[in-house]
């Protein structure tokens, strides 16, 4: 996901050595879960027989299987090593994206919009627009999602493939059919519901892998103050520990981004839209089994997503405190022979693992990238099935029929996925271009939803027009720089602005648009009656309270208590 | 998700765990007793042994308190 990854751009270069050598047992246990996963594919296949089953996980989930899994969906490998490597290069700025970046989002979700999309009964986003705007509305979101979902799903595929034959020698080909038939066989057995099992195994794999990392580092590091004297030393007169003091100026983190980029554009924008309108993840909470648990389920994955920077950026700070000689950028490394940034994950995990450590971490790695394909493969088979196909092509065949395309469905999404994998191999500009493309939706959409759930004047031509509009200035506004890169000054306010600041000013004037279009348009055209958007916008729909409830069984709760802490921590690290 | 007969995926997350439990404390008693010519750094703190050991009574735990006979 363009906003939570940072593709490993490892080149296409040759690769002079593995960094990691696996011992048999190592092989025993990545093999085990192989096998596990395709067990419970198996396994779950019996109970996968509707629609509801299939696409849904039967809305039975509790709201600690639903909350894991809504995280797991999004925690890939790419994402570990990526954040690892970035956190190397730019120290703890990277952590912005697992909290200012999705917390306050994520709380959001599970508060304001998760009533909205449960009780309307939706199956996915799209199918919340044609509720709320219409069909036009909806096959918009819905062409856009499917297309971008697939080719974003082969770029990872390729990227983890690449990773695989940097780390462990993998041959390419060997780690994309082997890993991408695995999710086919359990997602195709089982839907969402398998998918979502064997998301919360991966995520408990993740965590056992990769925490041993950060533990051990610690402990060599004399802990964090140790740490933090360390790469004093090895990297004198850079500030790598503080999130916020040094955002005060473009030029004076090694980000290259301003305090109002992250706050206005990660905080507000780019991660509202990602953690609240992206099927990939809000899917996972619709399968709760009651309001309560779908409230939770979000708010569950902010107390974990919090705790995510321990086991990805403390080891790329741990690789700064420790690694000599010191990484360095990918060209240079292939030039050099040296170790890049991007490595910085394997290399801890080389330094303190020994035979079968090595392979929980390995698992862990291919874990993370099976559990986001999934991901990508189950919310493109349920969007394709019911926001395009049955809304589209077929619309009144039976249940068992639409099961029936969304097993295929989640075959040719793999097939696809691999293809674009291949193409990547070929065309490596494309990653940019597609991972550009992917972030022309975000922002623009949850202005969209986040008026229509919010605002009952909204109506269905505001909708349409105002997520048109803001998807067409971002593709605009990507081309201008592109085209003319003194552009740079106008969008993201400074020519010092790096990538991730365009990135996150791009957002934030493109969510502007879409806003400004949806309140014109609407405020001139005919809104829906208010009988037609029952269950759909606040003041229209009865939200059940939960007053009834004990203190520590309400969401409101508990959402107080992991906002408290995100404070706190943000404070701490100042 | 508590569908009559259902296997929780907790018992599969204890399962799985626990195999990992007895390989990876298997691995490092057999370093401890046979230790490898290129040591990782901090292998004197045997981590395979504790984290091993932390694997297998989680996979413990979870296997026989989500056991589908416990379940019924």
């Amino acid at each position: 996901m363009s906003i939570h990854l940072i593709a490993l751009s490892l080149g296409d270069a040759p690769v002079p050595t593995r960094l990691l050598a696996l011992a048999p047992v190592d092989m025993i246990i990545i093999a085990l879960y192989f096998a596990m996963v395709l067990g419970i594919g198996f396994y779950l296949k019996r109970y996968t027989k509707t629609g509801d089953d299939f696409f849904l996980a039967g809305r039975e989930m509790t709201a600690w299987v639903a909350g894991l899994s809504f995280l797991a969906a999004n925690l890939g490998a790419l994402e570990l090593m990526g954040w690892a490597a970035a956190a190397y290069q730019y120290g703890i700025l990277a952590t912005h994206w697992y909290w200012i970046g999705a917390i306050p989002a994520m709380l959001f979700l599970g508060i304001v919009m998760m009533p909205f999309y449960y009780i309307s009964k939706t199956h996915s986003v799209p199918g919340y627009l044609k509720l709320r705007f219409g069909e036009p509305s909806r096959v918009l979101s819905a062409v856009s999602f499917g297309f971008m979902t697939v080719l974003m799903s082969g770029i990872n595929m390729y990227s983890m493939a690449l990773v695989m034959k940097v780390v462990l020698g993998w041959d390419i080909n060997f780690s994309i059919w082997v890993s991408s038939i695995t999710v086919a066989v359990y997602v195709c057995l089982g839907g969402l519901l398998s998918a979502i099992f064997n998301e919360v195994l991966q995520f408990v794999l993740i965590w056992m892998g990769a925490l041993l990392i950060s533990i051990i580092g610690l402990i060599e590091t004399g802990g964090w103050s140790g740490m933090v004297a360390r790469i004093h030393t090895n990297f004198p007169g850079g500030d790598y520990t503080h999130l916020w003091r040094t955002m005060g100026s473009f030029t004076d983190n090694p980000m290259g981004i301003h305090w109002t980029g992250i706050v206005l554009g990660l905080g507000a924008v780019i991660s509202f839209g990602y953690w609240t309108t992206d099927f990939l993840v809000v899917q996972r909470v619709l399968a709760a089994k009651d309001l309560r648990a779908a409230k939770l389920a979000p708010i569950i994955g902010a107390g974990f997503k919090m705790m995510v920077p321990f086991i990805v950026i403390l080891p790329g700070l741990l690789g700064l405190a420790l690694l000599q000689p010191k990484l360095m950028g990918e060209a240079q490394a292939v030039a050099t022979g040296g170790h890049s940034y991007n490595e910085v994950l394997p290399l801890m995990l080389a330094r303190y693992c020994g035979p079968g450590l090595l392979g929980l971490g390995v698992t862990a790695l291919i874990a993370g990238f099976m559990s986001g394909m999934a991901g990508n493969v189950s919310a493109f088979a349920t969007v394709w099935t019911y926001d395009i196909y049955k809304a589209l092509i077929r619309k009144d065949a039976t249940d068992a029929h639409y099961v029936s395309m969304g097993r295929w469905c989640t075959i040719l999404g793999v097939l696809v996925s691999i293809g674009t994998a291949y193409l990547v191999m070929q065309f490596l500009s494309i990653m940019d271009y597609v991972q550009a493309l992917f972030s022309f939706f975000i922002a623009p959409l949850f202005g969209t939803v986040v008026l229509g759930m919010l605002w009952k004047r909204c109506s269905p031509a505001g909708g349409f027009w105002g997520l048109l509009a803001g998807t067409l200035s971002s593709i605009g506004m990507w081309a201008w720089v592109k085209l003319d890169p003194a552009a740079l000054k106008y969008i993201a306010l400074s020519s010092n602005a790096r990538d991730m600041a365009e990135n996150m000013y791009r957002a934030l004037w493109s969510w502007i648009v879409c806003v400004l279009v949806t309140v014109a348009v609407s405020l001139v055209t005919k809104p829906k009656p208010e009988s037609e958007l029952n269950n759909l916008v606040y003041g229209c729909t009865d939200i059940p309270g939960e007053g009834h409830l004990p203190m520590h069984q309400r969401p409101m709760f508990w959402a107080v208590v992991v906002g408290l802490c995100f404070v706190v921590l943000n404070v701490i690290f100042w | 998700m508590h569908r009559p007969g259902m296997v929780s995926i907790w018992f599969f997350v204890g399962i799985l765990l626990l195999a990992y439990g007895v390989l990876i404390t298997a691995s490092g008693l057999y370093e401890l007793v046979s230790p490898p010519a290129r040591p990782v750094v901090l292998g004197e703190l045997h981590a395979g042994i504790w984290w091993g050991a932390v694997l297998l009574v989680l996979g413990a735990v979870y296997t026989y308190r989500f056991s589908p006979r416990r379940q019924k």
